[in-house]
């Protein structure tokens, strides 16, 4: 092999390296706890790999992962940063529901259709919001981003504590906050028969069409182009700003559509616990985490969602069987993403150091032929 | 009626004062050119800190100290992350605030377990101003961390604009290129100033953990430190404006809070929304001409670029 | 070599014999149990932990097994925590959350020979052909109405603080309980209510007891992790506090008047006895005031006395 593929093999395993240097120290917090860490890793493995129902959820947990890990993805083509998430989810969720519950009598297919895609623009739209405070009134797209989410997460709390709340819940006098079970026509179909449903396959879809257009389009392009060199773009006469909405209202979109297939694909219904995350668990966040360790590639993302998937799945599964404290498991997941996160940089200097080697190789070559001449 | 103004705005300054610590952190750190979305996590390290540090030795100053180390600690490693490491910030400031999440609750369960409140600093008046009808007792019987904290607004603002570190701040954040070729060392200044933003933070949590609320739990910020980083950019980088934002929030805050309690028949979830609301509608109305943020925001420096 | 045949075969069946003894004594009764919320967090989790503790006190630790997952807010997660366990052969899985309902409904089907509860709910899903499902639930209104009455008889002011989560689930029931309460003694009480929207907003449940006490309230209560904040209030400010959940007298003992305690051990024996005997669905069960299961621990004692007898002997009707 030559040694430049060494190379650059070498600097595709640094993140695995980072990784694993991360775990390395979840050891010794493992360790402290008074655990022994190979039991606990174990457990890990097992609880993302260790049967078919430990591997369907980890697909399932991956799904939303991937959903909003592509909408980072296209944001941050463009060069922002799209911590609308939750907020995001939410839109696309409860909108979704709400189709489900006023329609219940068309048929399941169509009624599917229909709440994915009024999902997709309820995220869409939220996200919108963002862009064009952003694009009309100057509003920073992390604060409007930030306070959206709260907004969106009152909202359905609002929503679900009395106009929406399960017919059910109110005359049990329980009332719990969530929804109906939504018709079974409107379930998503299963894959096979464990937890996992047809979203993964939606989501890989869209993984490749987010490649398709931002490679292989001029919108794509010009949103890529904004992302790397926001002066030559508006030099070269892009409408910097509209771009940059696009690139927020395709963001929310891809969110917005997780959000609805985690209510018709795995929930059946909308709930809280009257937190913020209260439905989504934080996707919003994690998803970042998976654009990151995809390279902020969409297609890198269908992998790094599936890892975040199978860590954050095994790691409930290790908690319950070496009884740490669920903490533990926040600890070690952010402890991983900065050492990814951290690793960029030699990975990026390999790279760097990859080209010069290959220019002045490339150079001597050409200078050996002149004087072969 | 004065009873009711003089209540929500001691409830409104007392709300602000974590916001305040955090987000000016948050505001100098920026100026120079950083970004650091992991500040909730670092807030509850401060906060669980500063709590465990009382709860132990019962002594408050040096639980203050311990939410200040801390926080450098945090600091220190914020900046390796972004500022040698060069890492992509957005991204490594969730990792912290997951990080910080989960450890200070990891080391909550495990070192102290159970709920309990401790004794945290008491209000403090200041002789002669809080005798004054009103504005005394709103602004002059607050406790020592929230004078702190109103106190900061015109020490920081003085330092960025009108001594000879401010501006080098502002100019490793502005055009580092140029700052470079003067002299200025980006990475010592980059280093100052995100440590500092992490002491910050951990004062933030402190006054939470052994003033406010004297107490703590796992999660005990609940995400109020997205919160001090979405002020920042209501304050454009400015610590007065920093102050107004969050001022306006903790009002709206304590307003909601008071019509709840009165009765006043608005559903409690769009009561609760209005804080959020509000801070958007204003900024909207505010920003008439165009607000630049520091240009070098979110770019690691690297020589010869 | 018919030697050796012989002393192998003795062996093979001492094991036998063994495993069989062994089996015999070793039915460990196991238990796990899925929580939304920290072990810690002096509410809703810890009440039913500290429950299980107790149950493992009374039958001894080589009798009684459990395991447990916190933080399960996710229900996606706790989906696969109930799975898991269930799984793992344990006798009982205890998914406390009202959230976890419509997983178990999945669940329990596939595991026809585990036993499983949850709460708060009244729901075992029979009309759904389920056997295998316990519900459990509080009726925490009553303990809300008791310590609505005790608070009547204490205020001075005849302003009342109330600081809720969401308005929802087992908190709902207990405003609900303490203001009727309260009204039912004094119905001309000013009864101020306030939902912070979260279980874990500490600082505005600190606030919020703030501004109640300045509309005139000298008595506050609450429900949810997030009341320390305005439990610390009460005690800066001299104001009685009734809780909820848990016992929280250790907090602001100067204050806390009295509690009305979750004692999950109530619903566990008999569901533990029960599915000894062999069924392992089907019932529903309820922490009530006669029963035990809510107990309202006082820190004043001579107030309470009266009023609880009432209610066992049904003199007071809990109206809501």
């Amino acid at each position: 092999m030559k040694y430049r593929d060494i190379r650059e093999i070498s600097m595709n395993l640094i993140p695995v390296a980072a990784f694993l240097l991360a775990l390395l120290i979840g050891t010794i917090m493992i360790a402290f706890l008074g655990v022994n860490p190979l039991v606990a890793y174990q457990a890990l493995l097992k609880g993302a790999f260790g049967s078919i129902n430990a591997i369907a959820d980890t697909i399932v947990k991956a799904t939303p992962l991937l959903f909003v890990g592509l909408g980072i993805c296209i944001a941050f083509r463009a060069g922002v940063l799209n911590i609308g998430g939750e907020g995001q989810l939410v839109a696309g969720a409860l909108s979704a529901t709400i189709v489900c519950l006023t329609f219940p009598n068309l048929p399941g297919w169509m009624l599917i259709i229909i709440a994915l895609l009024v999902g997709l623009l309820s995220g869409a739209i939220w996200a919108g919001i963002a862009g064009f405070l952003k694009a009309y009134f100057n509003v920073n797209e992390i604060l409007s981003t930030i306070m959206l989410n709260y907004i969106a997460a009152y909202g359905m709390n609002y929503l679900l504590s009395g106009p929406i709340m399960d017919p059910l819940q109110i005359k049990l006098g329980s009332f719990i906050p969530q929804t109906a079970r939504l018709a079974h026509a409107v379930d998503l179909p299963r894959l096979i028969p464990t937890r996992l449903h047809f979203g993964i396959v939606i989501a890989i879809v869209f993984a490749i069409l987010v490649y398709i257009f931002l490679w292989r389009t001029t919108i794509g392009f010009r949103i890529r182009m904004i992302g790397q060199n926001i002066q030559a773009s508006r030099a070269s006469g892009i409408n910097v700003q509209k771009y940059i909405v696009l690139a927020f209202i395709l963001s929310g979109a891809l969110v917005g559509l997780g959000g609805a297939i985690e209510v018709l694909g795995i929930h059946h219904r909308l709930f809280t616990d009257g937190s913020v995350s209260g439905f989504t668990g934080s996707a919003g966040f994690n998803g970042i985490v998976a654009a990151l360790f995809g390279q902020l590639h969409p297609i890198g993302t269908i992998p790094a969602s599936l890892l975040l998937g199978a860590l954050l799945t095994g790691a409930n599964k290790m908690q319950r069987v070496v009884q740490v404290p669920s903490a533990l498991i926040g600890a070690l997941n952010g402890l991983i993403v900065i050492f990814v996160v951290g690793s960029e940089y030699l990975r990026r200097s390999q790279a760097r150091r990859m080209e010069q080697t290959a220019d002045t190789k490339n150079n001597s070559k050409n200078k050996d032929k002149r004087e072969n001449k | 009626m004065e009873a009711i103004i003089i209540g929500i705005a001691k409830s409104a300054i007392r709300l602000a004062t974590p916001y305040l610590y955090a987000s000016i952190g948050e505001t100098i750190g920026q100026l120079s050119g950083v970004l650091n979305l992991g500040v909730d996590g670092v807030m509850l390290m401060g906060a669980f800190s500063a709590f465990y540090t009382v709860l132990r030795t019962g002594n408050l100053w040096l639980g203050l100290l311990a939410a200040i180390v801390v926080g450098a600690i945090f600091g220190l490693l914020i900046a390796f992350i972004n500022v040698t490491l060069k890492a992509e910030q957005g991204i490594s400031g969730i990792g912290v605030y997951i990080f910080g999440l989960g450890l200070s609750s990891l080391l909550f369960s495990t070192m102290v377990g159970t709920v309990q409140t401790v004794s945290g600093f008491p209000p403090l008046s200041i002789p002669l101003l809080s005798n004054i009808p009103v504005v005394g007792e709103i602004f002059f019987q607050q406790n020592i961390l929230v004078y702190g904290a109103f106190a900061l607004v015109p020490i920081s603002w003085f330092i960025l604009t009108k001594t000879p570190l401010g501006l080098s701040i502002r100019a490793v954040g502005q055009h580092p290129e140029a700052a470079d070729s003067l002299g200025v060392n980006i990475v010592r200044i980059r280093y100052f100033t995100v440590v500092l933003g992490g002491m910050l933070s951990g004062i933030a949590g402190a006054s939470l953990s052994i003033a406010l609320l004297n107490v703590f739990q796992q999660n005990l910020t609940n995400g109020m430190g997205f919160i001090a980083v979405a002020l920042v950019y209501f304050g454009a980088w400015r610590p007065k404006t920093v102050l107004i934002g969050a001022l306006l929030f903790s009002t709206v805050n304590a307003i909601q809070i008071w019509i709840q309690v009165k009765g006043i028949n608005i559903p409690s979830d769009f009561t609760l929304m209005l804080p959020y609301i509000v801070t958007i509608v204003v900024l909207a109305a505010m920003a008439k001409r165009r607000i630049h943020p520091p240009a070098a925001l979110n770019k690691p420096f690297e020589r010869g670029e | 070599m018919k030697c050796k045949k012989n002393i192998t075969i003795l062996i093979m069946i001492s094991i036998l014999v063994l495993f069989l003894g062994f089996g015999a004594n070793a039915k460990t009764f196991r238990v796990a149990v899925i929580m939304p919320s920290a072990i810690s967090d002096l509410a809703f989790s810890q009440s039913m932990y500290d429950s299980l503790l107790t149950i493992q006190e009374e039958m001894g630790k080589e009798n009684f097994e459990f395991v447990y997952s916190e933080n399960m807010f996710v229900v996606a997660d706790a989906a696969a925590a109930i799975r898991d366990y269930a799984s793992e052969g344990y006798d009982l899985v205890i998914a406390h959350g009202s959230q976890y309902g419509s997983s178990l409904v999945d669940i329990a089907p596939d595991f026809p020979n585990t036993s499983f509860t949850w709460g708060t709910s009244v729901s075992t899903f029979s009309d759904q052909g389920i056997t295998n499902i316990f519900a459990y639930e509080a009726r925490s209104e009553e303990g809300g109405y008791v310590c609505g009455v005790l608070a009547a008889k204490l205020s001075e002011s005849n302003v009342y603080g109330v600081i809720g989560p969401i308005e929802t689930g087992d908190a709902k029931l207990y405003v609900d309980g303490f203001k009727a309460g309260v009204l039912a003694t004094k119905p001309d009480a000013q009864v101020n209510v306030n939902w912070t929207g979260s279980f874990s907003d500490v600082a505005l449940a600190s606030e919020a007891a703030q501004t109640h006490i300045n509309v005139g309230a000298d008595v506050l209560t609450g429900t949810a992790q997030m009341v320390v904040g305005a439990i610390g209030v009460a005690r800066q400010r001299g104001v009685l506090w009734f809780g909820t959940q848990a016992d929280q007298t250790s907090i602001a003992p100067e204050v806390v008047v009295a509690n009305q305690v979750y004692d999950w051990t109530v619903v566990l024996r008999p569901m533990i006895q029960l599915i000894r005997e062999g069924t392992i669905g089907g019932t529903t069960y309820a922490l009530t005031l006669a029963n035990g299961g809510l107990k309202i621990v006082v820190n004043q004692e001579a107030l309470v006395g009266k009023t609880i007898q009432d209610i066992i002997e049904g003199k007071i009707d809990i109206e809501l």
